[in-house]
């Protein structure tokens, strides 16, 4: 069973193909990484996915439904991290996560995701005076309020030490096992190698290899998945 | 509900905290009437008036607060959630845009009848003002005028495209009402033509129609004015709902 069906997905900006002819499938309960360059198409590509921005052309379903048709149902049980989210000037931690957990019928208790994510002591700060890593810590635990059967992070380790990468992954490799789909976005290759069953790299808009981080090695050649990652999204660094 | 409550709580406490609506909606109307108090006290509204001149103002020092909050608070709130894309964020809940509107909605509700509370003591135990017609009517006529007000700065902050946008529409609306309409210059002062210019603003209707019934005076074609109001807010209220745009 698929969660995420992508089916020639184009979208352009004027005469540029920020999405070009993109076809992908996530299978439930597996974790996605959609990988490439600033600029690729990624974040195009979500947005598309997930109805905020009209796609020119192709089809998306999640779930076998139409993101844009169904959309208070369907995000009963999707949640979402943008690459970039704002929040209200003044708002609280605990204020945010209120205001997100009183729209699903039946959310994850915040204060504890808070604290597995170690922004439990936070929760009275606003979310101004947070330290970059520990906002965006905030957004994975936002994303994960609605007790998610499927979850979108966009970028999701961007900004985070050492120490709480691992705490993330920790995390999600957890809700994974309990069924949790992931389609994840990531600059991180040591991240992709760990957490992805699956990636699709995308150059220009378009989809330039899909299947396994072993299957990318081989694909490429590479021992190493960074240096196979970079020569199929073209991004070779000349020596 | 429990989504309503939740958010009307949170929003409601963001908005205290951004201070805007208090100086404007809840102080200013205060400030004018003080003024006014000092300078015509108990003075009769004309001569040979059987009602004092502030007894004439009051339902227009009532508007202030509508006009702050609906044509400058709620328009602008709603676009700037907009831009900073927290409206984008809510996209991807399963709120749906006329909660969301009913909860910024609710918000200026608020502030208009924390303004006219204060108001009624205040010129009721200094100015000696009293209801020489009816309070249900004047209330109802009240409830009218700024549920039309508030219902034009929903669809202006519905769909105006960024918050600088819907500043400027804010900004076209906002200042002749205050000062045209009766809200702030009282409406008898102002020279007839003006008077018939103004006359088509929804606010000037209502400001009419809460002066009669706070007066008690007799109301030609009453009708017309709640018609319009009620249409206002009809047409209003499906255009926010209908087009809302999330970014």
């Amino acid at each position: 069973m698929n969660a995420i069906v992508v089916d020639s997905l184009t979208k352009k900006y004027g005469s540029f193909n920020a999405v070009d002819n993109l076809s992908f499938q996530v299978r439930k309960g597996a974790v996605f990484g959609l990988l490439g360059a600033n600029g690729a198409g990624k974040s195009t590509a979500i947005e598309c996915i997930l109805g905020t921005k009209p796609p020119d052309n192709g089809k998306v379903t999640i779930f076998g439904s139409d993101p844009r048709k169904d959309r208070k149902n369907l995000f009963q049980k999707v949640g979402v991290q943008f690459q970039e989210c704002d929040y209200q000037p003044e708002i609280r931690v605990s204020e945010l996560c209120d205001e997100t957990d009183c729209l699903y019928k039946n959310p994850s208790d915040w204060k504890a995701l808070c604290h597995r994510f170690g922004i439990g002591d936070k929760l009275d700060a606003a979310v101004k005076s947070l330290s970059g890593g520990e906002r965006q810590r905030l957004f994975i635990v936002l994303a994960l309020i609605p007790d998610p059967q499927l979850v979108f992070l966009d970028e999701l380790t961007t900004g985070l030490d050492a120490k709480a990468r691992r705490v993330v992954w920790k995390i999600l490799s957890d809700l994974k096992s309990k069924g949790l789909t992931i389609l994840l976005t990531s600059h991180f290759m040591d991240e992709v190698e760990i957490l992805c069953d699956e990636i699709c790299v995308v150059r220009q808009g378009k989809a330039v290899f899909q299947g396994t981080v072993e299957q990318a090695k081989n694909a490429a050649s590479c021992k190493k998945f960074e240096d196979a990652y970079l020569a199929l999204s073209g991004e070779e660094v000349d020596e | 509900m429990k989504s309503f409550v939740t958010l009307f709580k949170n929003e409601l406490k963001l908005n205290i905290r951004n201070m805007n609506m208090i100086i404007f909606a809840v102080i200013m109307p205060l400030v004018v009437l003080i003024i006014l108090g000092i300078f015509y006290g108990t003075k009769p509204a004309a001569d040979g008036a059987e009602y004092t001149f502030l007894e004439q103002s009051f339902g227009a020092l009532c508007t202030i607060s509508i006009c702050a909050g609906g044509l400058m608070g709620l328009p602008l709130v709603v676009a700037e959630y907009r831009e900073r894309k927290i409206l984008k964020r809510f996209q991807v809940t399963p709120v749906s845009p006329f909660l969301l509107l009913l909860v910024e909605f609710s918000i200026y509700v608020v502030y208009c009848i924390v303004s006219m509370m204060t108001l009624f003591p205040v010129t009721m135990l200094i100015w000696n003002v009293r209801i020489r017609g009816s309070l249900t009517a004047f209330l109802g006529c009240w409830l009218l005028t700024m549920v039309s007000t508030l219902s034009i700065g929903m669809t202006v902050g519905g769909v105006a495209k960024n918050a600088k946008s819907a500043g400027v529409i804010a900004s076209v609306l906002y200042f002749p009402m205050l000062f045209f309409s009766g809200a702030t210059l009282p409406f008898e002062v102002m020279p007839p033509v003006i008077q018939k210019i103004v006359g088509i603003f929804p606010l000037t209707q209502g400001i009419g129609l809460m002066k009669s019934a706070f007066l008690g005076l007799p109301i030609d074609n009453m009708w017309v004015p709640i018609v319009i109001m009620i249409a206002v807010t009809m047409i209003c209220m499906g255009i926010s709902v209908r087009f809302f745009k999330w970014e």
